[in-house]
């Protein structure tokens, strides 16, 4: 089967690009060199270092990202029933980036630098506090898209709440020292860096847990996409059912939105090129097909964006927009209206 | 027992008839802040197995909301809704979609759904978390397609199908959910003549091979007298009359609901009939369909049809392509029945002219 086929070669492309996410960078390692540092064999000890601990964990994020961020678009589209929507779009990314500034601030009033234990308590309360700000902005939004019958409003609404938060990001900065705001600002850029092993060792179980949670709602979101009514009509659980999708979604774009900083479009992106992929809206087909073709595309945004054999790093949210702003454009141009889009 | 498949129905299973769908003193209605707004109350109404049930009445007289309190969707003020002996509100999702099923007016956008993905969707309420298809429930499938004509559709695009064809694709998800009750609301609504009895058809074969209970909801007065079990008939302000088509024709209920100054039922036909405004008699002179036509024109414009001599007007039908018209000593052939009136409203407009 044809689909079989797309599927296999995804697999194979996406086990290739992120072989070679590990060989190109500021340093190029050689592809055997790569391998032998992975299969923990004789290299050169810098080699070694920087494969393990530097690009390895970072081609995972990568992979973790792409594949997080898409199911989360995804999810956010069937929920809102609106194509456009997604994690930069609806302003889940800004609650998050609340929760991940009022955690830096706060944390930088209570403690002193963190260290060992402290770092790990810190990740956890970073990704908790990522996490219940892309749910307060999450809740607001769909709160607000029960009164609103068209989709360009909800769309208005969740830009207007990304102000509000992104407002209230500023207002903090303001009172908190040029260092953290510095390191903030990186933070904004996204970046598939940031993540070593300690953080690694939470945001992997995190993330993987949410993915998986996501496919048990396949039958759910296909039954949402022929209206609420429908959906009752074949026994789902409406109310619950979107409070599932908005945890999942908060648990996914949350965690990742705090290690790895906002990612832009490929939320939005991701899901429209799988169903163009596919030729399906069914999500047992399309929620693992946006995990495989977010982790293709993010693994390739962060190869470009380390400009092989450069020592300057691109902020990898200006090639996933370069990539993703094009896709959504010929999305709307394609269907002349937003409504027909998610054919 | 394979409730699906009607040919292994060996006899009509009609007389067994036992309530699929009872309701016991059941209001309906809105909350308002000025305390409930009753449409309907102490409502008492049963629906049988192997029964197509067609319910009619004006526009606002809370036919929806019958529909949506009936299936469910919608809170009744007072009373309760049994479907096979059990309360409908204690029943957990699932089970309660293992008993209704709703084809509604709800208009989907979904495009890249295929004929089967739509289909399958039925068959929620019966497989697990992961969507698998068991082959059994693939059976299902593809008997529900057969059954509404769209066998060969299965891989088509839903969104590329006409709008009869989604209708038919939606007839075939609530048969796949294999409920003993199937809801639609205004099912022929948007379709064109041939689709609009296709439908039909297809229910009236429905609730005939698979014993099912059928109720719809719909404007078709015509259809509905056609092929309806029996009919409920709503009017705001009254109580519902339900009865067999025929009875309720009899009884004058059709007259009464939907009495009117532009339209007159009639009895003779079960049509209603538009009325005109009166324009003066006509006589005219012919045999056969011709003449049937020329009746049917000439009424439309107002006319009054009278057979005898000594009018003011008369028309002769002469042949295939001519009428002829004689008004006060003066003739003329007309070649169609468009030119006929043409000439007919040109002497009108002379004598009222005179008149003033």
């Amino acid at each position: 089967m044809n689909r079989t086929l797309l599927v296999l070669l995804g697999f194979l492309s996406m086990f290739a690009l992120f072989i070679l996410d590990m060989v190109l960078g500021s340093v190029s390692i050689p592809i055997e060199d790569v391998w032998a540092a992975l299969k923990g064999g004789d290299t050169k000890k810098s080699w070694q270092y920087i494969v393990l601990n530097f690009r390895l964990p970072k081609a995972l994020t990568a992979i973790l990202c792409g594949a997080g961020i898409s199911v989360a678009g995804l999810q956010m589209q069937t929920l809102f029933k609106n194509p456009l929507a997604g994690p930069s779009v609806l302003g889940i990314s800004h609650g998050a980036s609340l929760g991940v500034a009022v955690f830096v601030l706060a944390s930088a009033l209570f403690y002193q630098p963190m260290t060992g234990v402290h770092e790990m308590l810190g990740n956890w309360g970073l990704i908790i506090f990522a996490i219940l700000g892309s749910m307060l902005v999450l809740m607001s939004v769909l709160l607000a898209s029960l009164r609103l019958s068209d989709s360009i409003s909800v769309l208005l609404v969740g830009l207007m709440f990304g102000f509000i938060t992104g407002s209230i990001v500023s207002i903090l900065q303001y009172f908190s020292d040029p260092e953290l705001i510095q390191n903030f600002l990186v933070w904004t850029f996204g970046s598939m860096a940031g993540v070593a092993w300690t953080e690694m060792k939470v945001m992997a179980p995190v993330v993987t847990a949410g993915l998986i949670l996501s496919l048990m709602f396949q039958k759910q979101m296909n039954a949402l996409l022929l209206g609420e009514h429908y959906a009752a009509g074949v026994g789902v659980n409406v109310s619950r059912i979107r409070m599932a999708l908005i945890v999942t979604t908060s648990i996914l774009a949350g965690t990742l939105t705090a290690f790895t900083g906002p990612v832009a479009f490929i939320g939005i992106a991701v899901p429209h090129l799988t169903r163009l992929l596919l030729k399906t809206s069914d999500h047992k087909i399309l929620i693992p097909g946006s995990m495989l073709t977010g982790a293709i595309i993010l693994l390739s945004c962060d190869i470009i964006s380390q400009l092989p054999g450069q020592q300057a790093t691109l902020p990898i949210n200006s090639i996933t927009a370069l990539f993703g702003a094009p896709v959504i454009i010929g999305i709307i141009m394609k269907n002349r209206r937003m409504k027909g889009a998610f054919a | 027992m394979e409730p699906l498949n009607g040919k292994s129905i060996a006899f009509n299973h009609r007389h067994l008839s036992r309530p699929i769908l009872r309701t016991q003193d059941l209001s309906i209605g809105y909350e308002t802040k000025n305390g409930p707004f009753i449409l309907e109350e102490h409502l008492n109404i049963r629906i049988h197995n192997g029964e197509l049930v067609c319910l009619i009445g004006p526009n606002g007289c809370g036919k929806s909301t019958l529909m949506r309190t009936i299936a469910g969707l919608q809170k009744p003020l007072r009373g309760t809704t049994y479907i096979e002996g059990k309360i409908l509100k204690s029943l957990p999702p699932h089970k309660y979609a293992r008993l209704i099923s709703l084809v509604l007016t709800d208009k989907i956008q979904a495009g890249a759904f295929s004929v089967k993905d739509v289909v399958a969707i039925g068959r929620y309420p019966y497989i697990n978390h992961f969507a698998k298809l068991r082959p059994y429930d693939c059976k299902i499938i593809d008997r529900s397609l057969e059954m509404v004509h769209l066998e060969s559709y299965s891989d088509r695009h839903f969104s590329e199908l006409s709008d009869g064809e989604k209708q038919r694709v939606m007839i075939a998800k609530a048969l796949a959910q294999d409920t003993p009750l199937i809801m639609l609301d205004e099912p022929t609504a948007h379709l064109d003549l041939p689709n609009r009895v296709e439908i039909m058809n297809i229910l009236k074969k429905l609730a005939i091979n698979t014993n099912k209970a059928i109720l719809l909801s719909t404007h078709e007065l015509d259809l509905a007298l056609q092929t309806a079990d029996s009919i409920w008939l709503m009017k705001r302000g009254t109580a519902i009359r339900n009865g067999a088509p025929e009875d309720l024709v009899l009884t004058g209920a059709f007259e009464d609901v939907f009495a009117c100054d532009a339209f007159d039922f009639d009895k003779s036909t079960g049509a209603f009939k538009v009325k005109h405004i009166s324009k003066g008699s006509v006589a005219l002179l012919g045999s056969g369909i011709p003449y049937l036509w020329t009746r049917r024109a000439l009424e439309r414009d107002g006319y009054k049809i009278s057979e005898g001599t000594g009018h003011e007007v008369s028309v002769k039908i002469v042949g295939s392509n001519c009428w002829q018209i004689a008004s006060g000593g003066f003739q003329d052939n007309c070649k169609s029945i468009a030119m006929l009136l043409a000439h007919l409203r040109h002497l009108d407009y002379y004598k009222t002219k005179k008149a003033d």
